[in-house]
């Protein structure tokens, strides 16, 4: 992944982004962990809904941005989600499952429930951030 | 005579259908389903827009491994995949912050929010979360919206699999735990 020069113009674009995405998950009751362990114990479907309708939306741009622009507006070059299959993801996913069918958290919605003045939900967001570093210690 | 009563008994029968499907609705979602809707195509929208603007695919786990890059000397944060993304992905993070700030204030009316989910449960849960989405290289947003959106199969086995030990393990939690 080449370093492109982040301009003040592309960070407020970043800020606006995020800004949707937390808004999304705080409207859609993702960041209460009650609402997605009801989803991981059948009583809700609504999570089916909220990644139903991110994934068409992302899909349908992700197609279609890279035919219709020759590079992003404030951007060099589309990036792209490379993702392989092997044991590092095979038992990264299943260990990130167990986690999140425990405490009804993951990555977007423990940042996001700060915003909802959630403080309880520090001790996941201290969680998560200890994980990573872990894991970043234990790789050779 | 026939002509007469069968109109009804197909408007009664279509009544009812009509009646049993808000059944199943409220059965499936029990606290509506339009929020979710809404909220998903905002989530998908923000992500859209990061990527039309910069270019960028916005998972949101790598965040908490760039920025350690910041405080730990290790070779592994400091590869460019980290360092160079760690000023945008903090951006991205304050952005999610933002905007859910401006849902709870402006829509929730700032009634302290709160969760009932045990502290050692958070942690714990956390813990695997974090170290399992770094090491699969993934979570619900990187996986799950990204991989998905960008049609990758290896993304797809991963929320296969995540979901699978997470409906195992958020099943019997439940039985064990409560």
């Amino acid at each position: 992944m080449t370093t492109e020069k982040m301009t003040p113009a592309r960070l407020i674009a970043v800020l606006l982004a995020g800004a949707l995405f937390g808004f999304g998950l705080a409207l859609s009751t993702m960041v209460r962990p009650e609402v997605v362990l009801s989803f991981l114990r059948f009583q809700d479907f609504g999570l089916m809904l909220v990644m139903g309708g991110a994934v068409v939306v992302t899909a349908l741009v992700y197609q279609f941005a890279p035919r219709l622009l020759n590079r992003p507006l404030l951007g060099e070059r589309f990036h792209q989600h490379a993702s392989a299959w092997n044991r590092s993801t095979a038992l990264g996913a299943a260990l990130f499952g167990v986690g999140w069918g425990l405490c009804g958290v993951c990555p977007g919605p423990a940042i996001a429930a700060l915003g909802t003045g959630n403080w309880t939900m520090l001790w996941a967001l201290a969680g998560i951030s200890l994980g990573a570093l872990v894991q970043g210690l234990r790789v050779r | 005579m026939y002509c007469r009563v069968w109109p009804n008994r197909v408007r009664m029968l279509f009544y009812v259908k009509v009646i049993e499907a808000m059944e199943l609705l409220s059965h499936y979602f029990p606290l509506g389903w339009q929020h979710y809707l809404v909220g998903g195509l905002l989530i998908g929208t923000g992500v859209a827009l990061l990527f039309v603007v910069t270019g960028l695919v916005g998972g949101m786990s790598t965040v908490f491994t760039s920025t350690w890059s910041w405080v730990i000397q290790k070779p592994f944060f400091h590869e460019l995949r980290f360092t160079g993304s760690r000023v945008w992905r903090l951006v991205y993070a304050a952005g999610l912050i933002l905007g859910a700030l401006v849902w709870w204030l402006g829509v929730a009316g700032g009634t302290p929010q709160t969760t009932s989910i045990p502290v050692w449960q958070l942690l714990v849960g956390g813990f695997l979360v974090g170290y399992g989405a770094r090491l699969g290289n993934g979570c619900t947003s990187g996986h799950g919206i990204c991989g998905l959106g960008s049609l990758q199969w290896p993304s797809l086995l991963a929320v296969l699999t995540f979901m699978g030990t997470a409906f195992l393990t958020a099943n019997i939690a439940a039985r064990w735990l409560a």
